[in-house]
């Protein structure tokens, strides 16, 4: 049973759009696997290989500005930004990661930290390519309805699924959890650690590369400030884990639907609109007391709590 | 034929000289104690040798081969295997997913891995705590866990750094059958350890480092009658 349920889940998300969902539901729905494709490659990193990003808005930002510059300086359509941001990502997350690689722990957040507002402050500035603060407004859109959107997404996050799940029951996997427990353990096991640290990031920065060259096809506008933003993109993205859990293969898409959800209700309560990254703040001081796995990593617990499990021991 | 190879090593910690103009080398097949009082430097000859430091003067030789000033991972991979005296499981991990990412050093497939990492699980009397998180293991185990790893990567030389310290007299007996084993596979192993009575029975050999110097080298026999090193360390009672 447990097996087949990626499969399962991914049916019942294909049949989703057939139901007939009003175009605000598609809209959160697209938004919900859009941020469950990055909660999973930033896991890759932060979860997995225990490199804890606080700049994946510049991979995002990266990828999402080659489908804008695509249309707007090529002429292309920004569809080819997909295939086209996975190698322009890689180069930029190889040379990132030769310099923040470099650090450990706490130095490395804050490396990737500015890297993040590097990028964004230099896509501000950088007006004949990136067309500065004004961004990149995508003229002609492919569709009206959500229908594609929400399926090419999907299928997005269905290969990262399958992806990161096949990378950790193999050798790259183990080398990533080895990394995360202990960099000179690994290294003295024969484990080339900057080397594997090196793929781990250019994976992440890849997959959140390719979530961001989506954006800018879905939302048909992009600026620095919203692909770049420390608040709504990077932190985000952490707290999409840390909600969800870390390390796991769920907790990414569990993460996703409490975030994008509470992030949309909020929205809806007058007057509370402002106070959102407040209480997003309050949210992730709880679970990292009580849950400090995440809902996916603490289940047990959770079911104990709410008695759906007789405590065991 | 040498194993292993110290040419007038040196390690400068600013001003400090942890290891000074140290000279030693280790036959294929033998078991090389290191023996010296504390912050003699015998850990930090280790993490010279293991490519931790480079030295600030001087060479080490594997195989004819010099591998002072590569990264530890390449030293690993030339088959120098190593423990930590401050031991450093992957504490997260199983027992069994600890030796199978040693493993996949040699290894092509998967089952291979795990191939090689049940085989040195079970060479270690670890077999019954496979699925045991290693941060959950006693003392005794997460050293043995150690060797189970560093023999995971089908070493050569093992660097045993106080594998045998805190453990209880019949955890020191199984210990010292495995280094027994070890050495029976024809590995040769090079051991730091403040274990009187078991460094003077298993090594062939004993290098005494003080203050970063090596005082003396010999058979067991010739060092528990060195005057200088029952002067340095073993101290008066100890040698009567």
């Amino acid at each position: 049973m447990k097996r087949f349920l990626p499969l399962f889940a991914l049916a019942l998300c294909s049949v989703l759009p057939v139901v007939g969902l009003n175009s605000y539901a598609m809209h959160i729905a697209i938004l919900v696997i859009m941020w469950a494709t990055i909660g999973m490659a930033w896991n890759l990193l932060g979860g997995y290989c225990g490199q804890v990003s606080f700049g994946h808005a510049a991979y995002f930002g990266v990828g999402a500005y080659t489908a804008g510059i695509f249309y707007s300086k090529l002429g292309l359509s920004p569809w080819w930004g997909i295939p086209a941001s996975i190698a322009v990502v890689l180069l930029f997350s190889f040379l990132l990661g030769f310099v923040v690689l470099r650090l450990r722990g706490p130095f490395f957040a804050l490396a990737t930290l500015a890297s993040g507002e590097v990028m964004r402050v230099t896509a501000e500035n950088l007006d004949g390519f990136t067309g500065g603060s004004l961004g990149i407004m995508i003229q002609e859109r492919t569709w009206v309805g959500k229908t594609w959107y929400y399926y090419i997404i999907l299928l997005i996050a269905a290969v990262t699924f399958f992806l990161v799940r096949k990378l950790m029951q193999s050798k790259l996997g183990y080398y990533f959890l080895a990394i995360r427990e202990d960099q000179d353990a690994a290294e003295s096991l024969g484990i080339n650690t900057t080397l594997y640290k090196t793929i781990a990031l250019c994976l992440s920065g890849i997959l959140t590369g390719i979530a961001g060259a989506f954006y800018t096809n879905y939302m048909g506008y992009i600026d620095p400030n919203v692909v770049f933003a420390l608040h709504d993109i990077s932190i985000i993205a952490i707290m999409i884990v840390m909600v969800g859990g870390a390390a796991t293969y769920w907790g990414p898409f569990v993460g996703a639907l409490i975030m994008v959800l509470l992030a949309e209700i909020i929205r809806s309560v007058p007057g509370l609109g402002a106070a959102h990254q407040t209480l997003f703040g309050i949210l992730l001081i709880v679970i990292i007391i009580f849950l400090p796995n995440g809902i996916v990593g603490d289940s047990k617990k959770l079911k104990r709590l709410f008695g759906f499990q007789r405590a065991s021991s | 034929m040498k194993m292993l190879e110290v040419k007038r090593l040196s390690m400068f910690f600013g001003g400090l000289a942890a290891i000074n103009d140290v000279s030693f080398a280790i036959t294929k097949g033998e078991i090389l104690g290191l023996i010296g009082p504390n912050g003699a430097g015998k850990t930090t000859l280790f993490n010279v040798i293991d490519g931790f430091y480079t030295p600030t003067r001087g060479e080490v030789f594997f195989k004819d081969e010099k591998i002072s000033g590569l990264k530890p991972h390449q030293i690993c991979a030339l088959g120098v295997a190593r423990t930590f005296q401050v031991v450093k499981p992957l504490q997260r991990m199983t027992v069994s997913d600890n030796v199978v990412a040693s493993a996949f050093l040699r290894a092509k497939t998967k089952a291979q891995a795990e191939g090689i990492a049940l085989e040195s699980i079970e060479f270690t009397g670890l077999a019954d705590d496979l699925d045991v998180l290693s941060k959950g293991l006693p003392l005794g185990k997460r050293k043995r866990l150690e060797i189970a790893r560093a023999l995971a990567t089908q070493p050569e030389l093992l660097l045993l750094d106080e594998s045998f310290a805190g453990l209880n007299p019949t955890e020191l007996n199984e210990s010292i059958e495995i280094i027994r084993k070890i050495k029976a596979r024809g590995i040769t192993i090079m051991i730091i350890e403040h274990h009187m009575r078991v460094i003077m029975s298993i090594s062939d050999r004993i290098v005494v480092l003080s203050y970063g110097e090596k005082i003396a080298e010999g058979t067991p026999k010739e060092i528990g009658n060195n005057p200088l090193v029952i002067d340095a360390y073993l101290g008066e009672a100890q040698s009567a």
